[in-house]
């Protein structure tokens, strides 16, 4: 009854999404057995490397509060330069956790399946990184408290008409709302991960967050909805949250910020750059623990269209903002494009077309989209232009605005860069546990599209009361 | 000593199809405390159960609604009556600046009305239940498909419910025990 079902795919020249042996229990084997034995010698050194990397963020920050944010690069017309580099980088890679398991969910898209875990455990940790930024450099971190609503010594409320506190908002509702999303999504798994635990301390652990989960239908009639509810509200809340950042700039009035254009250029390229940094973790894990039954060359075949799309959308983006520039007729504007390309950041600026613009133009070709050496290196090549491209739009505004005598240069120190390399490493190690312990293909999703695991709705059947009245009319 | 207590039938099934004509049995026969157990959901199961639609729309609109009246009254009271600021020469309490904090307060709180609302409607936390005291079902979670009719339905009955069970297409038909007791005694 089921290779019936399934004939039309094959037989119309599609590739299914998973291959023909898959079924409920290969699924369960093959992402729990994860967890379940001792991590292979790939996962230590990946694992020892990010170690590395968090510990150069305890020195970093540690420096930074102890000393103050004189210790960073940034200078009087530079204002903002790593830190909110770094902010706006994580955030954009987060947004793809978000797209897939919401978006891809609202449209239906099957193979979405194998990657939503993995995609909604790194929009977390991004998250979590981007938090980091705005909250360090304020320079006394210990007063964050202030962009909160709370009563306070001076009597003084936040102004709610500063984009700024708007981001609060956003970033802030964006984790909980996210957080909330993986969670929910992880229970039917770790219900599957209590019931093949051998040991008592497992079956306890994995038990006491899978909140005693039965699979009993009546749950899952409330669970679905959760979960479409969740999706649909996750799905205007990610558009939201990278506007709200655009909003951070688009709405001050320097040259090379102030445009319309920035609220979908950055989702844009939020998207982008989520697509290579989960297009990066995936290549490593498939290979690692031979996940290439779940997750397969249909699956980072569609991520690289995407990319391609994503691409070529903030390619447009930027040639929009060259013509705007010129069209606008105003000096200042003209003057910071002319300054991008050709000033003293003229690097970033070519490092940031180069990789985003025309590396993943190879993706046209089928060759290029279905090899696994291309695609990691584009993936990562992308993630250096996304971090480029917030670098240029912020720095290069800042360094030289409207009074030529105030124009100055940025140039990094040691405790930027350790700052950001730290974050990394705090994602790294942070999704290494994760990859460790939970597990990042969402089983019960994937079992729910394998080919014949659902009613084939053939055959003697009753359908109940209100079928048979139905029946009866049409007779 | 006597025999414990029984709690309810466990039906094993094999094939979706098995447990959804299954399931329309029961349905048809009038059992009330009676449930399915599916390792993922399955479509049309609602209806071969004949369930109703789910009430969690309900409860995310009205925390929704809250959230977006939440944060008017909060921004309204904060900076326009408590201590008004006036920023870019626009009155205290605009309006337009507020609407994306009335946004994300929504969204915030309805995202917490839907995962709240589910556990209430779905009644988790709750990791006691008859059926776990199964062994064989420990594989819901993996491939199997299960339905269980409980001791308190009305039209329970030992030995024609179990004949009922068999009758479905079931591969293995399971009386389930209470074992708590047992322990204790």
């Amino acid at each position: 009854m089921s290779s019936a079902a399934d004939a039309p795919i094959a037989a119309i020249g599609e590739t299914p999404v998973l291959p023909e042996h898959v079924d409920s229990s290969v699924i369960s084997e093959q992402v729990s057995v994860v967890t379940e034995t001792e991590a292979p010698l790939g996962w230590w050194i990946y694992f020892g490397i990010s170690l590395i990397g968090l510990g150069i963020l305890g020195i970093s920050v540690g420096w930074l509060f102890w000393e103050g944010i004189g210790v960073w690069g940034n200078n009087s017309p530079a204002g903002w330069a790593w830190d909110i580099t770094n902010f706006v980088w994580w955030i954009g890679i987060g947004h793809a956790g978000t797209l897939i398991s919401a978006i891809l969910f609202l449209f239906r898209q099957k193979w979405r399946t194998s990657v939503n875990r993995f995609a909604e455990a790194m929009t977390i940790f991004a998250v979590i990184c981007a938090l980091l930024f705005p909250s360090i450099h304020v320079g006394r971190p210990w007063h964050i408290y202030y962009t909160l609503p709370l009563p306070n010594q001076m009597a003084m409320w936040p102004n709610f008409k500063s984009p700024l506190l708007w981001d609060v908002f956003a970033v802030s509702t964006y984790f909980t709302v996210s957080l909330l999303f993986w969670y929910v999504g992880l229970i039917p798994d770790l219900a599957t991960l209590r019931d093949r635990a051998k040991s008592l301390t497992r079956k306890r652990a994995y038990g006491a967050f899978a909140l005693g989960w039965r699979g009993s239908n009546r749950h899952w009639r409330n669970y679905e909805r959760a979960y479409l509810i969740l999706a649909a509200l996750s799905t205007p809340l990610v558009l939201s949250v990278h506007s709200v950042v655009s909003f951070d700039f688009a709405t001050s009035v320097m040259p090379g910020w102030h445009t319309t254009i920035f609220p979908p250029y950055f989702v844009a390229g939020a998207v982008f750059s989520g697509f290579a940094m989960v297009m990066t973790l995936m290549i490593i894990a498939r290979q690692v623990y031979d996940l290439k039954d779940l997750m397969t060359m249909k699956h980072l075949e569609n991520m690289n269209k995407i990319m391609l799309v994503t691409g070529s959308l903030v390619g447009y983006a930027y040639a929009m903002e060259f013509f705007i520039a010129w069209y606008s007729g105003n000096e200042y504007e003209r003057y910071v494009f002319i300054n991008r390309a050709t000033g003293p950041y003229w690097w970033a600026y070519w490092w940031m077309v180069s990789c985003n613009v025309l590396s993943p133009q190879l993706f046209w070709f089928k060759r290029c989209r279905t090899s696994i050496p291309i695609m990691f290196v584009i993936s990562i090549l992308i993630n250096i232009g996304m971090w480029f491209e917030r670098f240029v739009i912020i720095v290069t505004s800042l360094h030289r605005d409207y009074l030529p005598s105030s124009w100055g240069y940025f140039s990094p120190t040691i405790v930027d860069i350790g700052c950001f390399v730290g974050s990394l490493g705090l994602f790294f190690t942070a999704f290494g546990l994760f990859i460790r312990w939970l597990p990042q293909i969402a089983m019960f999703e994937v079992k729910a599209i394998v080919p014949g695991a659902q009613p084939s709705h053939h055959g003697p059947h009753d359908d109940g009361p209100a079928a048979a009245t139905l029946q009866a009319k049409e007779a | 000593m006597s025999e414990q207590r029984p709690l309810l039938y466990l039906a094993e099934f094999d094939k979706p199809d098995d447990v959804m004509h299954a399931a329309e049995k029961c349905r048809d026969e009038g059992f009330e405390n009676w449930d399915v157990h599916t390792p993922y959901p399955l479509h049309g199961m609602d209806a071969a159960m004949g369930l109703g639609d789910s009430k969690l729309g309900w409860i995310v609109l009205a925390c929704g609604l809250t959230g977006v009246s939440l944060a008017v009254l909060m921004m309204q009271w904060m900076n326009g009556y408590d201590y008004p600021l006036i920023i870019g020469g626009k009155p205290p309490d605009a309006i337009p600046s507020m609407v994306p904090i009335m946004f994300e307060l929504t969204v915030l709180l309805s995202a917490f009305g839907a995962v709240l609302g589910m556990f209430a409607l779905n009644e988790i936390p709750k990791h006691h239940h008859p059926v776990f005291f199964s062994d064989r079902f420990e594989a819901c979670s993996n491939d199997k498909f299960f339905i269980s009719i409980e001791a308190e339905d009305k039209k329970f009955d030992l030995e024609k419910t179990k004949s009922f069970l068999e009758e479905l297409k079931a591969t293995h038909v399971e009386l389930v025990r209470d074992q708590e007791q047992e322990e204790a005694s």
